[in-house]
């Protein structure tokens, strides 16, 4: 029996414990984060839980998730389309690429639908390209200049990552092992950072939205979209 | 129009930001820090902070970005990196000379109107941020000097303009003497327990604009209401404290008011054409009392006259011939709801309604409210400018008539309209109602 070298060492780690570690973050992290904000909303803000409702919450999310459902996003029609693009090719091509799905099935035995080749490239490329869109906008629309901090262009690096390198081993551009084990370990860092930066918008955005829809709908008597 | 506040702007000196800040030691506000942010921070501000991702969409809803050639520093979330950001980030280490200028942008360059939140796809609401950073400079002692001067007129005279008890009821017999020749039996009940309606107004009413008393009297004794007003401090609805930060006075002043009704035993309070008068008793005052909403209900001004010509009880003789515009109030339209209200009264009312745009929730704010005239001279030229996106909003329309139902929103738009030179005259609703009504009882 061969000795692994060092690169199947690597490998195996990053594909077998560090998975592992990237959910539990995540996954835990997440758990730990909500956790948190409802027990600060219990401490120290417990009016939040008189004022929410749940027929508001739904009305406004309901027109914040359609593209072009809300003043605002149809103010902003380009922004619209890229952030709509971005997130729904973010959340799907991951769970459904057969890539992913194969490995799962080889693993757990389970298994689900998967996407066609070709859609999952072209995703793939929608979200690198939407990466790139957010840059050039940071850096010249000067209202999102003033506000941005080194730290947005890290996320912006930690979210295009594993699209970068997963669309590089896919085409086997570069060296193919290389750009996996990358894909892999950028995909675990962006699960990992999730609940602990920025990102963790995508934990609290359905709360932070249901709270002020339910201040307008249920005491404003206004509509907030 | 294309001025902007950066080319106007001068040394804005104000002595009580001077003042406070030159008593203010670092020490001090590491202590307000730690005792309201810090680990005491609440869960609003700190998922706030933690969840805005810096999209910037949230700039084309403020009214003072625009009109400053779209400066990042004037969009809602630039004036949070600017104030309170800043102040967590340093985790309360700042000089006073930052609190000087975290009070400024927070009293000054934010109206608390809320459209930004109806702009951020978080709904993340930077104007609760900037109560929180008025809150801040409030305890650190850091306060613009004309509006701390109206709070303290309602810590020692519960009401906003140093209105003695005897004026005040002075004023309410004078304006019922001067309606008597208009209309004979007309009374402006006082203390008359058990009436269904006490009518409540800010304290600017009596002391500058008394005629407002005079047209609500003619309104009431016309539709033969059952109302009456206090005799005694708890008459005035409006709150500058809860535009100071100053939470505990805002409760003080909500409390006197609810409890003069409670002994008075009405069925109702119905206030004035105010907007943030309303937002305290019907919003803020009675969450700071714990109140969910206001122990009594409470109408404003616009819907009680909707109820009024819906239900008859107030008849047109012949609409307003001149044609309006009607500009929606941040505290009772993004804040109430009554936009629908206000249109059905202004046509019932006007022959020549002519809308303006963006409206009804989207409404740009008059860059008056939030306490912002309040904080007065020094602050005024600043305010108009930054506004220039309203003038051009209300010229557009070519109405000769702006009806602005808030005192705030109208005294702000006079100031715009004289700084721009729209061709334009504001009026109250109940101006126009007043002029257009049939009142039975008219004296030959």
């Amino acid at each position: 029996m061969n000795t692994p070298d060092t690169f199947d060492v690597i490998y195996n780690f990053v594909s077998g414990p560090l998975v592992w570690v990237a959910f539990i973050l995540f996954v835990g992290g997440s758990i730990y984060r909500l956790w948190k904000m409802l027990a600060l909303v219990n401490k120290k803000d417990r009016f939040i839980y008189t004022y929410m409702s749940l027929s508001h919450s739904l009305r406004s999310i309901a027109h914040w998730i359609v593209p072009f459902g809300t003043t605002s996003w149809r103010m902003h029609p380009v922004m619209t389309v890229a952030t709509f693009a971005f997130h729904i090719c973010l959340l799907v091509l991951p769970i459904f690429l057969a890539g992913h799905v194969v490995m799962i099935a080889f693993s757990w035995g389970v298994s689900w639908p998967t996407l066609p080749a070709a859609l999952a490239d072209g995703m793939a490329v929608i979200v690198i390209a939407c990466c790139v869109f957010f840059l050039v906008r940071r850096i010249v629309q000067k209202e999102v200049k003033y506000l941005t901090t080194p730290s947005d262009y890290v996320l912006l690096l930690i979210t295009a990552a594993p699209f970068i390198t997963g669309f590089f081993a896919y085409h086997q551009w570069l060296d193919y092992r290389t750009c996996i084990l990358l894909h892999i370990l950028s995909g675990e860092i962006m699960l990992a950072a999730i609940p602990f930066t920025r990102l963790s918008h995508m934990l609290f955005a359905v709360f932070t939205r249901s709270y002020i829809a339910s201040e307008f709908g249920g005491v404003r008597c206004a509509k907030d979209w | 129009m294309a001025e902007t506040a950066e080319k106007e702007k001068k040394v804005i000196i104000d002595e009580g930001l001077d003042t406070g800040a030159r008593r203010l030691t670092p020490e001090r506000i590491k202590t307000v820090y730690n005792k309201m942010l810090g680990k005491a921070m609440g869960a609003k501000v700190r998922t706030y902070v933690d969840t805005c991702v810096h999209c910037g969409l949230c700039s084309d809803a403020c009214h003072v970005y625009l009109s400053n050639d779209k400066d990042p520093k004037y969009s809602p979330a630039g004036k949070v990196k600017r104030s309170l950001g800043e102040l967590i980030k340093k985790k309360g280490n700042v000089s006073p000379d930052f609190i000087k200028e975290m009070s400024e942008i927070a009293s000054t360059e934010c109206n608390i109107c809320k459209r930004c939140a109806m702009y951020c796809p978080f709904g993340i609401d930077v104007a609760y941020l900037m109560l929180v950073a008025r809150r801040f400079c409030h305890l650190c002692g850091v306060t613009p000097l004309y509006i701390q001067a109206t709070a303290h007129s309602h810590a020692a005279t519960m009401n906003q303009m140093w209105v003695k008890e005897d004026e005040w009821i002075d004023t309410l017999q004078w304006q019922e003497e001067d309606g008597r020749e208009e209309m004979p039996n007309l009374r402006i009940p006082l203390e008359k327990e058990g009436a269904e309606i006490m009518y409540s107004v800010i304290g600017p009413e009596p002391k500058f604009q008394p005629t407002l008393i005079y047209n609500a009297a003619i309104i009431m004794n016309t539709a033969g209401l059952d109302w009456t007003m206090p005799a005694t401090p708890g008459w005035d609805n409006s709150d500058m404290a809860m535009y100071t930060g100053d939470n505990e006075i805002m409760g003080r002043v909500k409390r006197i008011h609810f409890e003069t009704a409670a002994r008075l035993k009405v069925k109702k309070i119905v206030m004035g054409e105010c907007g943030h008068a309303f937002r305290s008793v019907y919003d803020m005052g009675n969450r700071q009392l714990g109140w969910k909403m206001p122990p009594i209900p409470v109408v404003h001004a616009i819907e009680f006259y909707y109820d009024l010509l819906k239900s008859g009880k107030i008849k047109i003789k012949e609409k307003y011939k001149k044609s309006v515009t009607l500009h929606d109030p941040c505290n009772v339209v993004r804040g109430r709801g009554l936009h629908e209200k206000a249109r059905y009264v202004v046509n019932q009312i006007c022959e020549n309604f002519i809308e303006m745009y963006p409206n009804r929730e989207h409404n740009y704010c008059c860059n008056a409210g939030g306490g912002v005239i309040n904080c007065g001279p020094p602050f005024k030229n600043k305010r108009v400018v930054s506004n220039s996106v309203k003038a051009k909003q209300i010229s557009d329309t070519g109405a000769e008539i702006l009806i602005t139902p808030c005192h705030n929103c109208h005294s702000g738009m006079e100031d715009i309209i004289s700084h721009y030179n729209v061709n334009m005259h504001t009026k109250f609703l109940s101006e126009i109602i007043y002029e257009v009504m049939e009142k039975p009882e008219t004296a030959e």
